[in-house]
């Protein structure tokens, strides 16, 4: 029989460095997985003792105390105090303290030691904490805590041999069975404070670095500037560095595409592989870059430090709308892609303001939004200046960009009024201090993020476009009667069905037909429109440049306005809608969700339909 | 003196918490950060532009950021 190696979880305070710790401890081979029953991720690794016995790590969501309030401190007392159902309990804890700030993480670790597991401390970041000056004593802090204690910094991998080797000592011996002990909040705070300040062997004014750079990066005017700054500098990132790397990969699924078509006889086989795997599979790996990028920054501004800084200058901005500072971030990843933004509310305490973010998050214009406002934009709107350095194609793009802002701001306060039904929103959070961001951390974060991108996203997207193939291959229009597969297919049909209902918003029987595949991803629209108007051409570039003119020809300046008006708003993209549900557990929201969306596009296409025809357009 | 009107970059111990005007959450979030009273508090920065809110505050050697609608229930004596 073989024995299950022992469980041993890392648990503190947020901001302890408890994941850097963890991440020391079991190197990059690392499980990233849900809780059982509840979307918090669960990070977990292998490390081994000295005698070659391998034992499993899992590093717990930071927390306060067992006493929860947010989820992921929830998770964390179930599997600390094993009532977490398809877990089993830890049979050893690693508690992680901060050791700068021992006053306020000492208060859970007393509370963590009262239940009685096998447990280490780790007094972590001591560098830190003698950088700002403080010197402590860790032998007198076992001694008051009554377990052992071994200093660490983890980013530097010191003190992880013998925190190993003391982990694996006290797994070993055996001991009696403790019963918890319940502690009172307020005895429990004293104790801490009376404990931090004895183990202080010295305290001197240190250089306070995190004090002086939030006077800059918190000034009331300087502070916005540095934010707008940064957030400018990510959206040049975000579109400018991945232009190169996103034309190798269309260009690299081209030639597979092309060495297919070569290889095999043409047929339903050639096809599937061809309009249906790659095409599918390319539409995924494209979006890669652009989301590299977006995580890269994210995580370097969570690494450093600066996330809550930036969330604590927009908070007022925030609040307007019944947000708070707390909904910026994943509001910010959005106008990349939707996806990773709606996985990032995680963090949001509030639970209604964690549901109204996710509702408002496909709003902001993503990047699949823009090959469409591209095409269209080119096509109707001239190029003329519209003053200084101003083109009026730049301007309308910006534009679009504002609408769908004000639809988001529009959206969140009726669905924090109406559908949360949320008093107010409430922004207290701790402000962590500054660290230089570990390069091994941010890589093999990075990493993680994008695979979990990839299996999430990637799977939705490639079904959908499966099934889209599917749609708009069968039935086989019949030889030589001159319809168009695509007006014969399944998809043609629904067509259809759909254009009377688009009529009265200007949209033609073509348009009805490109918002079907474009639910698979936006940008989609652009191909298939190019695929109605029968313009065989290798790539997205290509179809655009061709199908500008023809655009042009056929369609009104009225009809092309609401095409855009549509796409601020439509909900046109499976995959959000699916991590919606995966998000809020059910179907209830994304239903919401998307009802709202379409009302919205159809109302704000027809507006502007009949806005524009009425001045002759 | 209440948090919220407090002088910034002036040590201040608090004096007590009018917990029952907090949100549940609010307040329960606030005691797990170490707000309670006879902690040594210093209010360092204020919010944007004309908000002058949210603060963000040096409560023992923790900085904490929160809106100047909670600082207000905190009840604040400067150190002389």
């Amino acid at each position: 029989m073989t024995q299950m190696p022992p469980l041993v979880a890392l648990v503190g305070n947020p901001n302890a460095g408890k994941s850097a710790l963890f991440n020391a401890l079991t190197g990059a081979r690392q499980k990233i997985a849900n809780y059982p029953g509840v979307t918090v991720e669960r990070k977990s690794g292998r490390a081994t003792f000295d005698d070659g016995q391998p034992v499993e790590m899992i590093d717990l969501p930071g927390a306060y105390s067992l006493d929860p309030d947010s989820l992921d401190e929830a998770v964390t007392r179930d599997v600390v105090l094993g009532n977490l159902e398809g877990h089993r309990r830890p049979d050893a804890l690693v508690i992680v303290l901060d050791a700068g700030n021992l006053d306020n993480h000492l208060r859970f670790a007393l509370e963590l030691i009262a239940q009685g597991l096998p447990t280490v401390v780790a007094l972590n970041m001591v560098d830190l904490a003698e950088r700002d000056g403080l010197q402590l004593d860790a032998e007198k802090l076992a001694r008051a805590l009554g377990v052992p204690v071994i200093e660490t910094v983890a980013v530097r991998r010191r003190g992880l041999a013998p925190l190993m080797a003391e982990l694996e000592r006290t797994l070993k011996t055996p001991r009696p069975s403790v019963e918890p002990v319940a502690v009172s909040f307020g005895a429990n705070n004293q104790q801490a404070r009376d404990i931090a300040r004895s183990v202080i062997v010295s305290e001197t004014a240190g250089r306070q670095w995190t004090r002086r750079l939030d006077s800059v990066l918190l000034h009331p005017v300087g502070g916005v500037v540095i934010l707008l700054a940064l957030l400018f500098l990510m959206f040049q990132a975000v579109y400018g560095w991945s232009e190169a790397p996103i034309g190798w990969i269309e260009s690299g699924f081209a030639l597979l595409s092309d060495a297919i078509t070569g290889a095999l006889p043409d047929g339903l086989f050639r096809s599937f592989l061809t309009d249906g795997v790659i095409a599918g599979v390319g539409s995924v790996i494209v979006f890669l870059p652009q989301i590299l990028i977006l995580f890269l920054f994210i995580l370097l501004l969570e690494a450093s430090g600066y996330m809550t800084r930036a969330a604590f200058v927009m908070d007022r901005v925030m609040a307007a709308v019944g947000l708070s500072g707390h909904s910026f971030i994943p509001l910010l990843s959005s106008f990349a892609c939707a996806i990773p933004g709606i996985m990032a509310t995680r963090t949001i305490m509030d639970q209604k303001e964690r549901l109204a973010t996710i509702l408002i998050a496909p709003l902001m214009t993503c990047s699949a939004r823009l090959p469409v406002y591209t095409v269209i934009i080119g096509a109707f709107i001239p190029s003329d200046t519209v003053g200084p350095g101003i083109g009026l194609q730049g301007l309308v793009l910006f534009s679009l960009y504002i609408a769908g802002i004000l639809g988001a701001m529009l959206a969140a306060s009726v669905i924090q009024r109406f559908v949360t039904q949320s008093r107010t929103s409430s922004f207290l959070i701790e402000m962590p201090r500054y660290q230089w961001p570990r390069l091994r951390d941010i890589a093999l974060n990075l990493w993680q993020r994008a695979w979990v991108f990839l299996r999430r996203a990637g799977t939705i997207i490639f079904a959908a476009t499966i099934i889209l193939w599917a749609l708009l291959s069968f039935p086989k229009a019949p030889e030589g009667s001159g319809i168009s597969q695509v007006e014969y297919s399944v998809a043609g049909r629904i067509a259809d069905g759909i254009e009377p209902i688009v009529r009265p918003i200007g949209f033609n029987h073509d348009i009805a037909l490109a918002l079907i595949p474009a639910m698979a991803a936006r940008e989609v629209a652009v191909s298939a429109l190019a695929t109605v108007y029968a313009i065989d051409a290798a790539d997205e570039d290509a179809a655009a440049s061709s199908l500008g003119p023809k655009l042009a020809a056929d369609w009104s300046l009225a009809t092309a306005l609401a095409f855009l008006a549509w796409f601020v708003f439509a909900p046109q993209c499976i995959s959000t809608i699916a991590v919606t549900r995966r998000e809020t557990n059910g179907w209830k929201w994304p239903i919401f969700m998307v009802t709202y969306l379409f009302a919205l596009a159809y109302a704000a296409a027809g507006i502007t339909y009949w806005t524009a025809r009425s001045f002759g357009l | 003196m209440q948090l919220d009107r407090l002088p910034l970059n002036r040590a201040a111990v608090i004096r007590a918490i009018d917990w029952d005007v907090l949100p549940d959450q609010e307040g329960h979030r606030l005691r797990s950060l170490g707000f309670e009273p006879g902690v040594t508090i210093e209010a360092l920065h204020k919010g944007i532009l004309m908000w002058r809110d949210p603060l963000a505050v040096r409560v023992g050697r923790m900085t904490v950021a929160l809106r100047t609608n909670v600082a207000a229930a905190i009840d604040c004596e400067l150190k002389p």
